[in-house]
């Protein structure tokens, strides 16, 4: 049922973007003369990429995009340290509220989800501007959709893409001895938690990591998962939800600190595995196990793995919001963010080790050579292993799980 | 020039007209110092008055409702929140309050209150945040006590599955907060009991048949009680407040109010704007109430109080308490110096796991990778600290010499003293209530973003703290050593800068270190006003925070920590060193 519904998805997909495809054909072959401009205005531009900065790899990335972009476009790359990407959509909604609809503090945002939908709903981003990049003819929006439908809103080149995010396990194997007793689905999850209590987790709720934890039993779960992709209503939430309540009664209990206490994000639940109070976490990041054994942050012993069924995956994109004054700068720099060359870079685990938006296939020879050439770690999962991407569910579900869930556990 | 001066040249009857109008030279300053601050509280708090009200046409709230307030009464869990929000507040606050005077009593005129200065500086000088963050790391049951003790003791292979950090009680934020609060209450208190004749009073009540504790409870504080009062409010709201430290160490479903606040201020969804302003608007009416009932309870103690005193009992139950307050504070230190210890450990591990009690290598590494990013945000933070704490202090000094002078004229003193409880509102109400509605007002002046504006933004802060250091010793400045300098002929300005200021050196200089510490240790209001491209030390540690590599935390904690830790030397160092000569000066 779930392939009929993603089959159906996938051509009326096509359908809409076949137009965009053909003129990609072109701007490939010979760039036109709106993107030269575009580049020539870029000239000079500072551009102030407010970019969620809690991860180290990023950071570092995102400091090397700027020294590339710099030497190559002469645009400066200023990367403004978010602790919550809300803090940008906060300043956007503010600056909108104060009425300046010019010279606008930021320039580019790494976006999706919530904050993208925010954003997008209050028309306060620019374009759509991603048709007129020369690289997105390179980006996969066959097999990776959440490429251009974000969370089910369609991205309507509002956004560009640039990194992919994928649903993974990370286990101690030094812990877990036995591969074969990994609970490869959300039923076993809870079995295995049970054999083995206080030993796994999730962020808190809130985090968009915890609830995607629950979104992603939910898939399993639901009687009809096709449901998720519509938003969520008080006539049907209740019913799909509610084996999703039976499951998680069933599972807290047995959650580090008998899940009365969560992690408040990623980094701090991969903080928990590093100091050793639980051996299995969930993540968002197919490499993360590998990147993180290279920072010494976890393990040397952790290992991946995904869920039989198929897990949820999602982009990440950088948008312009309206009242930018250096939207050349930032297109360029959101250009030079799909580049084969840079996009391999950020696979690398000794960089970013964030999965890859382009369709490899699409490559030249040369540029596909970059990402065989790439780092190899036994903690990364073998695409087999991960499986092909679900798409995330309306973001309606997201919310009122989140809100729901307060409700239940919130006491 | 101030009251003295104005005294002198009347009771002399030699009124000179041309002296005239020196008298009003600092007119100006509390109408400015005002200014300063109060047009962006104002207008922040206008900005989270009404949406608290469901009023917010940018994000289509065009109808004055209650619905904000009901919707946050029956946010789930809304009352294991306010509970733990007050019961973290007044614990920290009472028990900072007796712990300081307590150990204040107890270690009066030993070697320990000369030293205890050494110990308070580097922990007024850690970030709450950083502090919290290595508090955390000594009492996790994975932490460094564990670590200690485990295998050979506990047998623990694995961390024990125990709540600590994040137990629903809130003990670790009290923790975490009396190591801050404590110092903050024994420095002040250590300030003004340079005020008073502490010394010579315990003497004569001990010459009575007084011990030294009790002597120390009924005669020296009811004379400094009232210049740590306003100190004592600083803490209460602070710790009813508090977001750092609350979210790095309270429970989190659910946190405490603030944090609740900061979290919808912060959500994507636009209209959990409102649920925010209505918990941040009650957050002010709570620390509203909270210092209230204090006044009261102050009012009822001090009554009781002097009927203990009169009773003259010689025996009291003061000196267990005294006695526990000090060891109480002993083991405070003792655990922030193993705190900052494991923060050192950590800037300098390679790798780091449970149950080994050290690293398995200490190398540089860290802070190699560190030092380019450290510098921008270092230099910055030191250009706003050093800029807001002088203009704060200049504005401070010249209100205070402005109320000294008008406090011949007791109605004008009156009006006066209206106008600068103004300075204690930012410290009274939460940073969350004013902050949002702070940058809307910022951005339509095209002024956000700018150095400038977190310099103005971080004065709002730095201010009241210069104040509240600053205000209680000015006030309580014998007037006599000035008139004496104006009778033997000396110009004003000359007694206020060879006499008044040498005088006041100390708490001068430990005004200017306080204002500094809290200029360095500013976050949000950083965040808002600077629109994030203004990075300071603490901006990047606190989100740094939220990647959770302590090697890394580490370093920027230390980091940020040293700066002010260099200002309070200064402020210990430079009097020794310039009254070295002059005994009655020194520290």
């Amino acid at each position: 049922m779930r392939l009929a519904r993603t089959r159906r998805a996938f051509a009326r997909g096509a359908l809409v973007l076949l137009p965009v495809f053909s003129s990609f054909a072109f701007a490939q072959a010979n760039p036109p003369p709106a993107w030269d401009q575009v580049v020539a205005t870029a000239r000079g531009q500072t551009v102030y990429w407010n970019a969620w900065a809690g991860d180290e790899n990023t950071n570092a990335f995102i400091a090397w995009v700027g020294e590339q972009v710099k030497t190559r476009y002469g645009v400066t790359v200023n990367h403004v340290r978010l602790k919550d990407t809300s803090e940008a959509v906060t300043r956007v909604v503010a600056e909108k509220a104060a009425g300046r609809e010019t010279n606008g503090t930021v320039d580019l945002i790494w976006i999706n989800g919530p904050n993208f939908l925010s954003l997008k709903a209050q028309k306060l981003l620019y374009g759509p501007f991603v048709e007129g990049l020369p690289n997105f003819t390179y980006v996969d929006t066959v097999n990776k959709r959440s490429n251009v439908i974000d969370f089910t809103t369609s991205v309507d080149g509002l956004a560009a893409p640039w990194r992919m995010a994928q649903i993974v396990f990370v286990y101690d194997s030094a812990r877990i001895k036995d591969a074969k007793t990994l609970p490869r689905s959300a039923r076993d999850l809870a079995e295995w938690a049970r054999a083995n209590p206080g030993r796994t987790t999730h962020p808190g709720v809130r985090n968009f990591l915890g609830a995607t934890f629950l979104k992603q039993a939910l898939y399993e779960l639901a009687p009809d998962p096709a449901v998720l992709q519509q938003p969520a209503t008080d006539e049907n939430f209740d019913r799909v939800t509610a084996p999703l309540w039976t499951w998680y009664d069933k599972l807290r209990p047995n959650l580090w600190r008998r899940g009365r206490q969560f992690p408040e994000n990623g980094p701090a639940q991969r903080q928990l595995m590093n100091d050793g109070e639980i051996d299995m976490m969930i993540s968002f990041s197919p490499s993360e196990a590998a990147v993180a054994i290279t920072k010494g942050l976890l393990p040397p012993s952790v290992r991946t793995f995904a869920f039989a069924g198929g897990t949820i995956g999602n982009t990440s994109f950088v948008a312009i919001p309206f009242n930018s004054p250096n939207k050349e700068g930032a297109q360029v720099v959101a250009n030079f963010l799909l580049e084969p060359a840079t996009q391999a870079q950020a696979q690398d685990i000794k960089n970013m080790g964030s999965y890859s938006v382009l369709d490899v296939g699409k490559l030249a020879a040369a540029d596909r050579a970059r990402f065989d050439a790439l780092t190899p770690s036994p903690a990364l999962p073998s695409p087999a292993e991960l499986g092909k991407p679900l798409l995330e569910p309306h973001a309606s579900w997201m919310t009122r799980i989140t809100a729901e869930w307060e409700r239940r556990y919130t006491k | 020039m101030g009251t003295a001066l104005h005294e002198v040249e009347h009771a002399a009857g030699q009124a000179d007209p041309t002296r005239a109008p020196q008298r009003g030279v600092f007119v100006w300053a509390p109408a400015i110092t005002v200014a300063v601050f109060l047009v962006p509280i104002a207008a922040g708090l206008l900005g989270t008055l009404a949406p608290a009200f469901g009023y917010l046409p940018a994000i289509g709230g065009t109808e004055w409702t209650l619905a904000p307030w009901r919707a946050l009464f029956a946010y789930p869990g809304f009352s294991t929140s306010l509970t733990l929000t007050l019961v973290t507040a007044a614990l920290a606050t009472l028990g900072s309050v007796v712990i300081a005077l307590g150990a204040c009593a107890y270690l009066q005129g030993s070697a320990w209150a000369r030293r205890v200065g050494a110990f308070i500086a580097p922990l007024l000088a850690m970030p709450h945040a950083a502090l919290a963050i290595g508090f955390a790391f000594m009492i996790l049951p994975s932490g460094w006590i564990a670590r200690i003790i485990s295998p050979w003791l506990t047998a623990w292979v694995v961390p024990p599955d125990v709540l600590t950090v994040g137990h629903p009680s809130g003990l670790p934020i009290v923790g975490s907060l009396l190591m801050k609060e404590v110092p903050y209450l024994l420095l002040m208190t250590l300030g003004a009991l340079n005020q008073v004749p502490a010394r010579e009073h315990t003497r004569i009540a001990q010459s009575l048949g007084y011990g030294r504790v009790v002597a120390w409870f009924k005669i020296v504080l009811p004379q400094v009680y009232p210049q740590i009062r306003l100190p004592v409010y600083a803490v209460l709201s602070f710790s009813l407040s508090v977001v750092d430290v609350a979210l790095i160490l309270g429970p989190n479903n659910p946190p405490t109010l603030a944090v609740l606040a900061v979290r919808w201020f912060a959500d994507p969804d636009t209209t959990r704007y409102f649920l925010g302003a209505a918990a941040a608007l009650l957050l002010f009416l709570l620390v509203g109430t909270a210092v209230g009932l204090w006044l009261v309870v102050e009012s009822l103690l001090a009554r009781l109080g002097r009927g203990w005193i009169e009773g003259g009992r010689r025996n009291s139950v003061t000196l267990p308490v005294a006695a526990s307050a000090s060891a109480t504070l002993a083991g405070l230190f003792a655990l922030a110096a193993a705190t900052i210890a494991g923060l050192i450990v950590w800037s300098f591990a390679q790798t780091w796991r449970f149950p080994a009690a050290l690293p398995q290598g200490l190398s540089f590494t860290n802070w190699e990778h560190q030092a380019t990013s450290l510098l921008g945000p270092a230099l910055t933070t030191l250009a706003v600290g050093l800029a807001s704490t002088l203009i704060a202090l200049v504005l401070t000094l010249a209100c205070l010499e402005h109320e000294a002078h008008l406090s011949a004229r007791r109605s004008a003193r009156a009006r006066g003293a209206q106008v600068l409880w103004l300075i204690y509102l930012p410290l009274l109400v939460p940073q969350v209530a004013f902050l949002f509605g702070t940058q809307v007002l910022l951005v339509r002046l095209g002024f956000d973003a700018t150095l400038a504006a977190v310099i103005w933004a971080h004065l709002i802060f730095v201010l009241p703290y210069m104040f509240l250091s600053l205000a209680d010793p000015w006030r309580a400045f014998d007037t006599r050593y000035t008139r004496t300098a104006l009778a033997l002929g000396s110009s004003p300005w000359r007694v206020l800068l060879r006499v008044k200021l040498p005088i006041l050196l100390r708490p001068l200089l430990i005004g200017c270190a306080v204002a500094f510490a809290v200029s360095v240790g500013q976050y949000l209001p950083t965040l808002f006003a600077g629109s994030g491209r203004v990075a300071t030390l603490t901006t990047e540690a606190v989100t740094l925070s939220g990647g959770a590599d302590r090697r890394v935390i580490g370093t920027w904690a230390l980091t940020q920590a040293a700066l002010p830790w260099v200002g309070y030397l200064l402020a210990a160092l430079v009097p020794a060193i310039l009254f070295v000569r002059r005994r009655a000066l020194r520290p």
